[in-house]
């Protein structure tokens, strides 16, 4: 396997450039940063850029802008810095979400706890208490995979998919959180529930949080959420990070 | 006052749609819009417009429509049946619409998406800089009987023009290139690929297309899991139990399966547009060659207004035969037309 970073093409029209194979802090970051330096560049050629977890992505014309070329102006920026010690994205926030756990609205934690063998007072305690951070926006408009849990949540997704998770569901996976956006189906476990919107096309703002955010999910009864419904932030509070 | 298009009766799968809503990758929203770009293009070269304008995307059946104006209109992609106050109007071209008349568009003959283009385009809500519906995404809506779409005022121009579409309503040969993962493929499994015939399963929809095909599934060697990255239209997923799905316009924006290959996005209104059943087949070409046909492709889309003729009428629908000056050769009797 080649060093990273890499630089791969993603079809016709697109170019992957990862940082590493696996999720990890300094990968993450200098996929963040590296994507905001590509932004920045505003190459004559590139029509959009994006992040996932570990790497940037670059979507472009290649009638106007060469691979060979894009390649080469993408070496070039990579060589610039060490990306894996950029910092993290600037204008960060923390959010407070409030979070049923378990009941009959998230009803996975019993056995997402068991996966990761604590009791689900234990398994509330522990996902409560993580300040996770927004590692990318990403599959559905808005929705945020966030990270890193404590080494016992490390459990796979499920073989089958339970086919229909409601908005606001907090689901667990890989040591990661992800908060629907939409209601989907997931092979993720389905361990709290709460009333953020996180994608309004009609708001000024339609996107809630963006990556580099921190998030905690704090317990709450389900009469408390039924209030927060009518909150297009659910209850959530936000401060901005120094 | 402006025109509006009232939906009298409506198939299940009528969209309002333009080229999408690109800038929103890095937000998780995919780019959306027309999963057959060509024939929105098709559309604005007969009206004389630009292809940026909204049209009706119908999956697999049309519906009945009335203006309460005047209108200009084409229709473009998979063929469809199709009469104006019970008169055939011939598909691949632009009619008149009377105030008052009856659009009728039946099911797909020919493809799976067919498209209702407007003169002066469908003016219709904009969010995110586009108009185009994208369902997964919770903008807009499918269409019902009972919505009145609103008509951006019309610049003017001909009517009654048609062209040779581009066939790409039968399924048939996909090109594809090598995408990040594809090396995560054995040699053997890219074989197989390329000489299996497949069929495109009845399940499909905006977001992408599943592929049948008889023997063992495409699996990735050693099933070694992939982390979760970037996905783009066009891209060969294939899923646990090995089974391929070419991604669409109004995929996700990041997946966790394997990628075998990504389709040319010149060939990938093929894909879409290919009817339940009909036969697909992969082939890998280099990247050069990828770029080469897209640029024949952009080269062409750009020669549509100049690929248009006028329709040629059946002297036995026309009741003012008489009236036509008609010179030899002109009018070709045995041709199906209006």
């Amino acid at each position: 396997m080649q060093d990273f970073p890499i630089i791969r093409t993603a079809g016709v029209d697109g170019l992957l450039i990862s940082f590493a194979a696996a999720l990890s802090e300094p990968a993450n970051r200098a996929a963040l940063a590296f994507r905001a330096a590509l932004e920045s560049k505003g190459w004559a050629g590139v029509e959009e850029t994006s992040s996932s977890l570990v790497s940037a992505f670059v979507r472009f014309d290649p009638l106007r802008l060469s691979h060979a070329a894009l390649h080469r102006q993408v070496q070039a920026l990579l060589d610039q810095h060490d990306w894996y010690a950029a910092d993290l994205p600037g204008g960060r926030r923390f959010w407070r979400v409030p979070t049923v756990f378990g009941t009959d609205l998230a009803p996975q934690l019993g056995q997402a706890a068991q996966a990761a063998g604590l009791s689900e007072a234990e398994a509330i305690r522990s996902l409560s208490q993580a300040r996770v951070r927004v590692q990318t926006i990403g599959f559905a408009p808005g929705q945020p995979y966030l990270g890193e849990l404590p080494p016992a949540w490390d459990i796979p997704r499920q073989k089958e998919l339970t086919p229909r998770v409601p908005e606001g569901a907090l689901v667990v996976a890989l040591r990661q959180l992800v908060l629907f956006s939409v209601t989907t189906p997931t092979g993720w476990q389905h361990v709290g529930q709460t009333a953020i919107r996180l994608f309004q096309p009609d708001m000024p703002e339609p996107f809630l949080l963006r990556p580099g955010d921190e998030v905690q999910f704090t317990p709450i009864d389900p009469e408390t959420l039924a209030r927060m419904r009518s909150d297009p932030r659910g209850g959530a509070s936000c401060e901005t990070l120094a | 006052m402006s025109a509006h298009l009232t939906i009298l009766r409506a198939g299940p799968g009528l969209t309002v749609q333009d080229m999408g809503r690109p800038g929103y990758l890095d937000m998780g929203l995919s780019r959306g819009g027309a999963v057959d770009r060509l024939a929105l293009a098709e559309g604005a070269a007969l009206l004389g417009q630009a292809d940026s304008l909204a049209a009706v995307e119908m999956a697999g059946m049309g519906g009945e429509f009335q203006a309460d104006q005047d209108l200009r209109i084409a229709l473009t992609g998979a063929r469809m049946r199709a009469q104006i106050d019970g008169t055939t109007a011939v598909w691949n071209a632009s009619h008149l619409l009377p105030a008052g008349a009856r659009l009728s568009i039946g099911p797909a003959v020919a493809g799976s998406y067919g498209y209702l283009s407007v003169g002066g385009g469908v003016q219709g809500d904009l969010v995110l800089g586009a108009c185009s519906a994208h369902l997964t995404a919770g903008i807009g809506a499918v269409l019902k009987a009972g919505d009145r779409l609103a008509i951006s005022p019309d610049a003017g121009g001909a009517t009654g023009m048609t062209f040779d579409p581009e066939d790409r309503f039968s399924g048939g040969e996909i090109r594809i290139v090598a995408s990040c993962q594809t090396d995560l493929f054995a040699a053997d499994v890219l074989e197989r690929l390329q000489t299996t015939t497949f069929r495109r399963d009845a399940r499909a929809n905006r977001m992408g297309v599943r592929l049948e095909s008889d023997g063992p599934g495409f699996h990735v060697s050693g099933g070694r899991s992939v982390l979760s990255e970037s996905i783009v239209p066009g891209d060969i997923q294939v899923t646990g139990d090995g089974t391929p799905f070419v991604l669409l316009a109004e995929c996700q924006t990041t997946g966790g399966y394997p990628r075998i290959g990504t389709v040319l996005p010149c060939d990938l209104p093929k894909v879409a547009q290919a009817p339940a059943g009909a036969d697909l087949q992969f082939r890998f070409v280099s990247l050069d060659e990828a770029v080469s046909a897209e640029r024949a492709a952009a080269q062409a889309r750009a020669a549509l207004p100049r690929a248009l003729r006028p329709l040629i009428r059946d002297p036995r629908s026309l009741s003012d035969l008489l009236s036509y000056q008609l010179i030899s050769g002109a009018i070709a009797g045995e041709e199906d037309v209006l």
